[in-house]
C-alpha cells in the first residue's frame, strides 16, 4: 500500500486492474486505492506477471502492506525474483514511510515428480509456485495449497459476490483449505457497500480535521501579505495566448504557481517538511495545489518540480491534475511528495487567504481574486489588477524577514512574466 | 403431598413397550383397529412387541397369519377399503419384498386409480435395520425403496415419543402409512411421559441444536448420530442433530432450515449409498441450499455388501460413531 500523502495511515482497494497471469509493464495502473480524500489509480513500478493479488477489494490496510506478489521473469526459465508492488513514488526526500522490502522468495526451482503429478492433476502451474522445501523447492504442500486458493464454496462464493471480495486472495480454511463462508466475512469490509460508494465525504472530512488540528496544534503560524499588480502578468498572459491555441492557454493560475515555485526555490526555508522538530528541506519544488471536489471535500494533487517547468508545462500539469482529481483518477505519484502547498480563492471571490499550513510542510501560499483596485503609478491614482498574495509558515523554520523576502520574490516574478 | 402431583410423571420403559402402548390404545380407542401378521397372537410377536395383546384383545382383533406376505398385506388392503383399521404387521423388511406388489400396486395407487373413490387407510408396520446378527435376510435396511412410492406415507420413529404416538396419526390418515421401527432400537430404555399421546407424522425434529454442522439421519441411526454430536461438542464443534422421521414425504423446510444454518451436512443413513434416501436428501441440499453450503454434502452409510452375520463384519459394514465423525471433520475442513 503506497503512501498517498504523508497524512495516510491505511488504504483501501477498491478496484483491481489486473489478476493474478497477467503480463504488466512499469507505469501501468494495477489498482486502484481509496484514500480518505480520493480513489487514486496505483502504477506498478517493475515490469512482470502478477502472481498473486495478496489484498482484496474492499479490504483496509496499513501503508507498506504489500498488495500483491508480482514474478519477474529476468530471462527465459531463469529463477524468477517476485516483487512487491509498492507504487509510492515518492520523490526523494519524501518524507513517508519507508517502501516495504519486498520479500524475496525462490520460485519455483525445483521440483518433484511427485510435484509434478500433483500440480498437473490439480492445474496448477508450479514454475510460478514459491517453494518452502529445502533450496526453494516446491513441496507437495505448497502445490496443494496454490489448488486450494482457487476453491471456494458456494456459499462462500456467494458471499463474495455480495461483498465484493475477491476470493483468489483469501487463505481457506475449509475442507483441503477450499474457502468456506466464514472466511468470506472475516475479510469483508466492515461495512459493506451495501448502499453504493462509501461515505467518503465523512471520511474526508475525518481526515482534514485530524490534519489540520495537527497543524494548530504543532506549528507557530505566522502571516504575511502582499498586494501585487497583475498588469503586467496580465499583459503577459494576453499577448502570449494569442499565440496559443484554446487548449493550449494560459489561466493565470499557471503563472502564479510558477512564480511560486521559483520564488521557493529562491527563499529557503519554505519549501521542505518539518517533523520532530527538525526541517528538511526539498530537492525540487514539489507544489501542491488545492482543488475542491464537487460534491464536497478536497484534494491536493501534486505537480512536481515545478520551477524546474516552464509556465506552458506547469498549465499542461495543471489541467492534467484538475481534470483527474475530478474524475477520481489521481494516481499515487500525484497525490504524494508535496513540499508547499498553494491555495487559490480567488474564483470564490476572496480577497486574501490566512491559511493553515498543511503539515509536515512548513508553509503555505495563498492567492486572492484579481481585483481592480487604486493603486498609485507615478503619484496617479490608477485602476489596476491586484492580487493578495499571502504566506502562512512555520515560525520553528523560518520568520518574517524570510518570509517578506518570499513573498517579493513571488511579487517580482509576477511583474516580470517574462522571465517565469 | 401436592408437590408430587405437580411433578412431571413419566414412566421408564422400552421402545418396544412404547410400541405396545400405541397398538393397546388404538385398539381401545377404535373398534375397528386389529392387529395381524406372523406370529403376533400366540407367540407375541417375534421382537415381543404384541405380547400380551391376544390376551387383552382375543383372537378376533389379534390374528395370526400364514406366512404369506402377499396374502395378509392384501387382506388388510382390502380390509382398510371396506372400513376396518388395520395394522398388519411384517417380521422384517426383507420379507416385504414378498408384499411389495401389494403395497406398490395396490394400496398407493387405489385412491388414484379409483378416481378417488377408495381411500387405503391401513397401517403396514415392520422391522428394519441391522445390528443384531440375523445376516443378510433379515437385516436390511430397505425404507429408503419405499421412500420412493407415491401415494404412501413413510415412517421411521426413532424416540420413544414417536414410537408410541405416531401410530395414532397413521390410523386416522386415510391413505396408506408405513412404520420402520430399527429393531435396534427395540431394547432402548428411558423416560416416556405417562401422557404421551399421538404426534405428528409430518415434520422433521432437530434433537439436538447446533451452529456447524448438520448431521441428518433417522431411525436406528439417530442415538448414535446423537453420540457423536456429543463427541464433536468435546472438540468444540456445535453439531446440530436433524432426525428426519418421515422419509416420504421429506421435510424440506426442516432439513434445509438447518443447512442454511449450519452451511455444512452430514447424512447418515443406514441403508446403501447407491440410490439411496440418503442421495434423495443430498440432492434436495444441493437443489435447494446450494448458495448455503461450504462443503459438499457428505454421507455416511452401510457398507454395499449383503449384510454380514459375523459381528465384527456387520460392525464393520454399519456406520459407527466414528465414522460419523470423520465426515463431520472432513466437511468442517479439519
Amino acid at each position: 500500500m503506497p503512501s498517498l500523502g504523508a497524512d495516510m495511515d491505511a488504504g483501501t482497494i477498491v478496484e483491481w486492474r489486473v489478476g493474478p497471469g497477467d503480463t504488466v509493464k512499469r507505469g501501468d495502473i494495477v489498482a486502484v486505492v481509496a484514500t480518505d480524500k480520493a480513489d487514486i489509480d496505483v502504477e506498478v513500478f517493475e515490469s512482470g506477471v502478477v502472481e498473486e493479488l495478496l489484498v482484496p477489494v474492499g479490504i483496509k490496510v496499513p501503508v507498506g502492506t504489500p498488495l500483491a506478489r508480482l514474478g519477474t521473469l529476468a530471462r527465459a526459465g531463469a529463477t524468477a525474483a517476485p516483487v512487491t508492488v509498492a507504487a509510492a513514488a515518492a520523490p526523494a526526500g519524501h518524507p513517508a514511510a519507508p517502501p516495504p522490502a519486498a520479500p524475496v522468495v525462490a520460485v519455483g526451482a525445483t521440483h518433484s515428480p511427485l510435484v509434478r503429478r500433483l500440480a498437473d492433476r490439480m492445474h496448477v502451474d508450479v514454475t510460478h509456485l514459491a517453494g518452502t522445501g529445502p533450496g526453494g523447492a516446491v513441496t507437495r504442500t505448497d502445490v496443494e495449497r496454490a489448488g486450494a486458493r482457487h476453491r471456494a464454496s458456494p456459499r462462500a462464493r456467494r458471499l463474495a459476490r455480495e461483498a465484493g471480495v475477491d476470493l483468489g486472495a483469501l487463505t481457506g480454511s475449509g475442507p483441503g483449505g477450499a474457502v468456506v463462508g466464514a472466511d468470506v466475512l472475516a475479510a469483508r469490509p466492515p461495512s459493506p457497500p451495501a448502499t453504493g460508494a462509501p461515505d467518503r465525504t465523512a471520511s474526508m472530512r475525518q481526515a482534514i480535521a485530524r490534519q489540520m488540528a495537527r497543524s494548530a496544534r504543532e506549528i507557530p503560524h505566522y502571516h504575511l501579505a502582499v498586494d501585487v499588480d497583475m498588469s503586467a502578468a496580465t499583459a503577459w498572459l494576453t499577448a502570449a495566448n494569442e499565440q496559443r491555441t484554446v487548449a493550449e492557454r494560459l489561466l493565470p493560475a499557471a503563472l502564479l504557481l510558477k512564480a511560486t515555485a521559483l520564488a521557493a526555490a529562491a527563499v529557503p526555508g519554505f519549501n521542505g517538511w518539518c517533523e520532530d522538530e527538525t526541517y528538511r528541506p526539498a530537492d525540487g519544488v514539489h507544489l501542491a495545489t488545492i482543488v475542491s471536489l464537487r460534491g464536497g471535500g478536497l484534494v491536493a494533487p501534486v505537480i512536481h518540480d515545478a520551477a524546474a517547468l516552464s509556465v506552458d508545462e506547469v498549465m499542461a500539469a495543471l489541467r492534467d491534475l484538475v481534470q483527474r482529481a475530478r474524475s477520481g483518477h489521481l494516481r499515487a505519484g500525484d497525490v504524494s511528495g508535496a513540499s508547499l502547498t498553494v491555495t487559490n480563492l480567488g474564483d470564490l471571490g476572496v480577497d486574501s487567504v490566512h491559511g493553515v499550513i498543511h503539515p509536515p510542510q512548513v508553509a503555505l501560499v495563498g492567492f486572492g481574486r484579481a481585483a481592480d483596485r487604486p493603486w498609485v503609478v507615478d503619484g496617479a491614482v490608477v485602476a489596476r489588477a491586484v492580487v493578495t498574495v499571502t504566506l502562512a509558515a512555520d515560525h520553528r523554520v523560518s520568520d518574517g524577514m524570510q518570509g517578506a523576502r518570499f513573498l517579493d520574490a513571488v511579487a517580482r516574478h509576477l511583474q516580470r512574466p517574462e522571465g517565469c | 403431598m401436592t408437590a408430587l402431583a405437580d411433578a412431571p410423571t413419566t414412566v421408564r420403559c422400552t421402545y418396544r413397550d412404547a410400541v405396545r402402548e400405541a397398538i393397546r390404545e388404538a385398539m381401545q380407542r377404535d373398534p375397528r383397529v386389529f392387529l395381524m401378521g406372523e406370529d403376533v397372537g400366540m407367540y407375541g410377536g417375534c421382537f415381543a412387541v404384541s405380547r400380551g395383546l391376544l390376551d387383552e384383545f382375543g383372537p378376533e382383533r389379534i390374528r395370526d397369519t400364514p406366512l404369506s406376505e402377499s396374502a395378509f398385506v392384501g387382506a388388510g388392503i382390502g380390509a382398510a377399503v371396506a372400513g376396518m383399521r388395520p395394522i398388519v404387521e411384517i417380521m422384517t423388511v426383507n420379507f416385504s419384498l414378498l408384499a411389495l406388489d401389494q403395497i406398490m400396486n395396490n394400496a398407493a395407487t387405489l385412491l388414484h386409480m379409483s378416481g378417488g373413490q377408495f381411500a387405503v387407510p391401513v397401517v403396514i408396520r415392520m422391522t428394519t435395520g441391522a445390528g443384531r446378527q440375523l445376516a443378510a435376510q433379515h437385516s436390511h435396511s430397505l425404507e429408503g425403496w419405499y421412500a420412493h412410492i407415491p401415494g404412501i406415507t413413510v415412517l421411521a420413529p426413532a424416540t420413544l415419543e414417536d414410537a408410541r404416538g405416531m401410530l395414532w396419526t397413521a390410523l386416522e390418515d386415510p391413505d396408506p402409512v408405513l412404520v420402520f421401527e430399527n429393531g435396534a432400537l427395540y431394547n432402548m430404555e428411558g423416560e416416556l411421559a405417562t401422557d404421551a399421546g399421538p404426534v405428528d407424522i409430518a415434520t422433521a425434529r432437530v434433537r439436538r441444536g447446533g451452529t456447524d454442522v448438520s448431521l441428518i439421519t433417522y431411525g436406528g441411526m439417530l442415538p448414535r448420530t446423537l453420540e457423536a454430536a456429543e463427541a464433536l461438542a468435546a472438540e468444540g464443534v456445535s453439531a446440530e442433530v436433524v432426525d428426519l422421521r418421515v422419509l416420504r414425504p421429506l421435510d424440506d423446510a426442516t432439513i434445509i432450515g438447518s443447512v442454511v444454518k449450519t452451511h455444512r451436512a452430514v447424512v447418515v443413513d443406514e441403508g446403501w449409498r447407491s440410490g439411496s434416501l440418503s442421495a434423495e436428501v443430498s440432492a434436495r441440499i444441493t437443489e435447494q441450499a446450494f448458495w448455503d453450503l461450504d462443503a459438499p454434502v457428505a454421507r455416511v452409510c452401510s457398507a454395499e455388501v449383503p449384510m454380514p452375520y459375523a459381528k465384527h463384519l456387520e460392525e464393520a459394514a454399519l456406520p459407527q460413531v466414528p465414522s460419523i465423525l470423520a465426515a463431520a471433520r472432513e466437511v468442517l475442513g479439519g
